[in-house]
């Protein structure tokens, strides 16, 4: 009875190893899907496709703000592999590295927030969305 | 009895003479033509520079002056771990005493001046595509670079590939020495395309997958597999639904220069470093390569492992 029942919590431990793993390979997907559809909005307006907006502009740098923020936080060991995740060994072997490109990333975009005009968004656009390559080129592995 | 061990032996020492013979550097590769050659273009040769992603692979690792041109980046590989060499124009130590012959045998036959192989994992079978004329303007814009001193490591590589005249045999079975040839029923952006994507840039180079010997699969070139280098999957850029079938050509030029896909995605792993290096190029050149790829006929790539649930 008593191994039996250890049996069962010993399931349930594993299956929830194996949600809480997929969950967060999913979120940080939705996450970094978020910050593509602002770059998407942001690229239109520095392109000139669509007309600058402070409003919207703050939106976007909010986005990738709040990417930044929570980014760090989906890597937890059991979110290594599964899925279709291309996270690269490097994010868990280079904690310090990982967590700093992110704090680049929220200062870039923080800053971006104040823009006012056109030119100093495109410079600020840019700035920030330098981080997309720098990250992914260290801790993304091809797909 | 005593005549079969003398017709073995015969045999044997007629292999072994075929096989010196036939691996022989000048054999299986020999020189180009390289004639009479006008002043060098530094323009062009930097412009051939950044297409060739030289740097990416040349660059002395763990600094930011990506025109050092030391040496010493490891690259993984089924057969062990390449270490690029030292490019700058080091007399000692880098390619400092080369001469032009030199260059062009080496971009083009995968000769090193001892006249020794060269592996593949030096892209030669791609630069081999460059005229003389465009090789000695990039050995010319190479030669203005800071020589930098120190020698990379050796390749750590299993037997039998740690023996240089084993590519040889490999160069007699791959390897095609002839040079661009523009196709004249195409326009002059699709051919300026061709070369680019082809020669310099050798993109097939990571975008085909690759045989138990190391070498392009050209049916499926351009088509994607596995990385060489360990993880992960090179995307299919043929035209197939799973590759560039639906992007435009406007959309591939954007993803050269900026590194984003139409998706706002951005490409990651070493197309981010080939991305800075593509982006230097003028934009006429970025929508050449994608004219180019946007005619590269739809080819399915091998198939993607399984991917796990969760």
């Amino acid at each position: 009875m008593i191994r039996t029942a250890l049996v069962i919590a010993g399931l349930g431990l594993g299956l929830t190893a194996v949600f809480a793993n997929s969950n967060s390979i999913g979120e940080r997907r939705d996450t970094m899907k978020g910050v593509g559809a602002a770059t998407r909005d942001g690229a239109a307006i520095a392109k000139g496709e669509t007309p600058f907006d402070a409003a919207k502009v703050q939106a976007i740098f909010k986005t990738y703000a709040d990417a930044a923020k929570k980014m760090p936080t989906l890597y937890p060991d059991d979110a290594k592999t599964g899925g279709e995740t291309t996270a690269s060994p490097k994010i868990w072997e280079d904690q310090a590295g990982f967590k700093a490109a992110f704090v680049k990333f929220e200062t870039d975009a923080t800053a971006g927030a104040a823009v006012t005009d056109l030119a100093g968004f495109r410079t600020s656009f840019g700035a920030a969305t330098k981080n997309c390559g720098t990250c992914h080129e260290a801790y993304r592995i091809k797909k | 009895m005593r005549r079969l061990l003398i017709t073995l032996v015969v045999f044997a020492l007629l292999g072994l003479g075929g096989f010196v013979a036939l691996t022989d550097p000048r054999v299986v590769s020999p020189s180009p033509e390289i004639g009479a050659l006008p002043a060098p273009d530094l323009d062009n040769g930097r412009l051939l520079f950044a297409a060739g992603g030289c740097t990416s692979c040349h660059a002395t690792p763990g600094q930011d002056d990506k025109l050092r041109l030391g040496g010493g980046l490891a690259l993984g590989s089924p057969f062990g771990t390449f270490h690029a060499p030292n490019i700058s124009p080091h007399t000692r130590d880098g390619i400092g005493n080369w001469g032009v012959k030199d260059f062009v045998d080496a971009m083009a036959s995968g000769v090193s001046p001892a006249g020794q192989h060269y592996y593949p994992a030096f892209p030669y079978t791609s630069y081999r595509l460059m005229p003389p004329k465009a090789l000695a303007d990039l050995f010319a814009y190479i030669r203005t670079l800071q020589p930098v001193e120190g020698r990379a490591p050796g390749h750590d590589l299993r037997f039998p590939f740690n023996i240089r005249r084993v590519v040889g045999g490999w160069k007699l079975l791959f390897f095609n020495g002839e040079p661009f040839r523009p196709d004249p029923t195409k326009s002059d952006e699709w051919n300026r395309g061709a070369y680019l994507v082809q020669g310099p840039g050798h993109c097939a180079e990571c975008h085909s997958s690759r045989n138990a010997l190391g070498a392009i699969v050209q049916a499926t070139r351009f088509a994607g597999g596995p990385d060489p280098e360990g993880k992960g999957w090179v995307p299919n850029i043929t035209q197939a639904e799973s590759g560039l079938g639906k992007w435009s050509k406007d959309e591939i030029a954007e993803l050269l220069k900026t590194g984003f896909t139409p998706n706002f995605d951005s490409v990651g792993g070493s197309m981010a470093a080939v991305v800075r290096n593509i982006a230097q190029l003028p934009e006429a050149d970025r929508m050449a390569m994608a004219e180019y790829l946007k005619s590269l006929p739809a080819v399915q790539g091998p198939p993607r492992p399984q991917k796990p649930e969760g």
